[in-house]
């Protein structure tokens, strides 16, 4: 038996008029249950890609062109389209960002809540019913009786994202993939949202995904960490070392960059320019053009992960020895004041 | 009565929304009988501020609490329903456009979403060259011209992009061009609402450094709203935290942060993840943020406080100054917190 999911070097490439995209390439990670994994970057990364492609919903002109993804030992990418829809929103399913575009406005949260269950199991109505009142007390929803007959625009949007968990819980997944599943939401009620996902998957036993581009959130709530940068994974490793010691320029330059990190009043690190568009990414290291210490192998060569000191802990830089002294010199990035 | 370092006071800032539309959608029929009924957003309930010159103010607080109200309002977009705003000492709320024009060469805003703010018809020179020649009739074409090229210098946008057209740039190279477009007639307060929200984090240090550098060249005096408070603590010398239109706590930036005192202060500070600490030690409140069309009576954090006793739930807390801290609560008032 092995992981719950491995992502063995996927490809997602899109066809386009002036020629193929590729906007991941090469991504590999490993997820087992109960185990939260972040995957983290900016906006254009690959990141929500690398959450679409597993449950294959990449749709036209994209497609998976090279590359793995095995859950619970089947290869997902050989099934028919019958076959994944066993998979995709049964045993795997997907949060969104925005509460309000997940529900559908027409319907009563009952309604969605009893097609859902009775689409992916044999259940009379009463029995699906049943089911949705357990899921909606488990993401400590109150009066769930009366949330059923209500519609989405009635409740707020905590309490929608709720719902939403709780759809995704109907059919009792084992891995969950939340796609920026609080950045719509004020902190107060982030907060309660994370803290529920977390104890979801202690208690049903789940993997969790979950992307976003704050590296707070992740820093909070997952185990795992991997770090994108155009269609990348650059460095990936435990949440401790890669916030506490972390060794790729970018992933260094994003941790400085966060107001906080500093004191007050002092200038902010900064990354200067910005990621490249997939159509044109520099050559050798994607990184290079804004990185402070790049030398002229970054320019031509692509670095692979490599082993960053520790164990699981992996950089895609050639200048690994030269970000070690860095981190051991100024250990003073990640401290807060508290 | 009026500081010498006070830029900006306002003084019980009342502003309503009447949303309830015509006539007709006003009727309603109750016992037998039709009513009117008006459905009114309290966006704003009673607010007095004070923003000294030079100074960051951050004003802080969830979705719908009228933090966006309050920048409109203060700089007289939004006209208020009562309460006063003095610009170095100068009533300025109720005056008409003509007499309100010398205040606005003053006052600028810088909006949050940098796609919707800037005129995609119009290039970068046209967009910056406006302000001043709505302005100050006063200056030659070249000068006009020089002065554009200076600001986007400022900025760090390149001149020689001046004749390209918003959709030409990045996110942030357009929040640079907007910050531009506030600096265009030299002001000496700038209200940036959720100035960064809308970039990713790289590129949110670039403009908030941006901004830094521009106060301390030119000396401006802010006020950031937004709802990131780590932004906040790095970048505001005071924060004012409001929940439903009311302010709840107003102090230094590094007191407030060390110790808020405010038990809706105290469960926001605590709500903020933090790089590195495992888990969230977050203080959970009650329910949700009632509307602001219907009020909670008295003290409006009352339904979601875990202090609240039954004087919270009939009398509104005044705002009582302690030491440099303004604070509205009862619990803090009685010692009981």
């Amino acid at each position: 038996m092995g992981h719950l999911l491995e992502v063995k070097d996927l490809k997602v490439t899109f066809a386009l008029r002036f020629g193929d995209l590729t906007a991941i390439d090469g991504v590999s990670f490993t997820l087992d249950r109960k185990e939260k994994l972040g995957l983290v970057g900016e906006s254009g990364a690959g990141k929500s890609v690398t959450g679409f492609s597993i449950i294959n919903l990449i749709s036209k002109p994209g497609f998976i062109s090279e590359g793995k993804v095995i859950f619970e030992g089947l290869e997902l990418q050989s099934l028919s389209d019958k076959d994944i829809r066993s998979i995709r929103g049964n045993r795997i399913s997907m949060i969104f960002q925005d509460p309000m575009m997940t529900l559908n406005p027409v319907l009563t949260i009952g309604t969605q809540m009893i097609e859902t269950v009775m689409a992916h199991k044999k259940v009379s109505k009463k029995e699906a019913a049943e089911i949705a009142l357990e899921k909606l007390n488990k993401v400590y929803i109150p009066s769930p009786e009366k949330r059923l007959q209500q519609y989405p625009h009635e409740c707020s949007g905590g309490m929608r994202q709720r719902i939403v968990i709780a759809i995704a819980l109907l059919t009792d997944p084992s891995l969950i993939i939340a796609d920026e599943p609080t950045t719509a939401l004020d902190v107060t009620i982030q907060a309660g949202i994370m803290d529920l996902l977390i104890e979801l998957c202690n208690t049903e036993n789940m993997g969790l995904i979950l992307i976003t581009h704050d590296l707070a959130v992740v820093s909070q709530v997952t185990e795992k960490i991997a770090v994108m940068y155009a269609g990348k994974i650059i460095e990936t490793g435990p949440t401790d070392l890669i916030v506490k010691k972390p060794r790729h320029p970018y992933t260094k330059g994003l941790i400085k960059s966060l107001p906080g990190a500093q004191q007050p009043g002092e200038t902010l690190n900064q990354i200067p320019g910005m990621m490249p568009t997939l159509t044109d990414i520099p050559k050798g290291c994607a990184f290079h053009p804004r990185c402070e210490i790049h030398e002229s192998v970054c320019t031509t060569k692509i670095p692979i992960l490599q082993e960053a000191g520790q164990k699981d802990h992996l950089a895609a830089c050639h200048l690994l020895h030269k970000t070690l002294e860095e981190t051991n010199g100024a250990q003073s990035t990640p401290e807060q004041d508290n | 009565m009026q500081n010498e370092k006070q830029l900006l006071t306002v003084k019980n800032l009342v502003k309503h929304f009447d949303i309830s539309g015509g006539l007709l959608d006003q009727l309603a029929i109750q016992k037998r009988k039709i009513v009117r009924k008006r459905t009114i957003v309290k966006a704003l309930n009673d607010i007095s501020l004070e923003i000294n010159a030079g100074e960051t103010l951050g004003v802080v607080g969830e979705s719908g609490c009228g933090k966006s109200t309050l920048a409109r309002t203060v700089l007289c977009l939004y006209k208020p329903n009562s309460g006063e705003i003095y610009y170095k000492g100068n009533r300025i709320d109720g005056l008409n456009h003509k007499e309100m024009l010398p205040f606005r060469t003053k006052m600028q805003m810088i909006f949050q979403d940098p796609y919707a703010s800037l005129n995609p018809r119009m290039t970068v020179t046209r967009t910056l060259e406006e302000p001043v020649l709505f302005h100050d009739r006063g200056l030659t074409s070249r000068e006009v011209q020089q002065k554009v090229a200076d600001v986007m210098e400022q900025v760090g946008v390149d001149p020689t992009w001046s004749d390209r057209y918003p959709h030409e740039f990045s996110g942030g190279q357009r929040q640079r061009i907007s910050i531009a477009r506030a600096l265009m007639v030299d002001p000496e307060f700038v209200v940036a609402d959720e100035p960064v929200s809308a970039l990713d984090v790289s590129i949110q240090a670039q403009i908030l450094n941006l901004l830094m550098e521009a106060q301390q060249k030119r000396g401006l005096t802010y006020m950031l709203i937004t709802h990131d408070l780590s932004v906040v603590q790095y970048f505001a010398t005071r924060v004012a935290v409001l929940y439903l239109g009311m302010l709840c706590e107003e102090a230094e930036t590094a007191e407030l942060f060390n110790a808020p005192r405010h038990p809706y202060t105290q469960a926001l500070l605590a709500a903020i993840p933090k790089l590195g600490e495992k888990k969230a030690k977050y203080i959970k409140m009650k329910g949700e943020v009632p509307t602001p069309i219907n009020l909670p009576s008295g003290c409006v954090f009352h339904g979601r406080c875990p202090f609240a006793n039954e004087r919270c739930e009939r009398e509104v807390p005044s705002l009582q100054k302690q030491e440099s801290r303004i604070i509205a609560c009862h619990a803090v008032e009685e010692g009981r917190l």
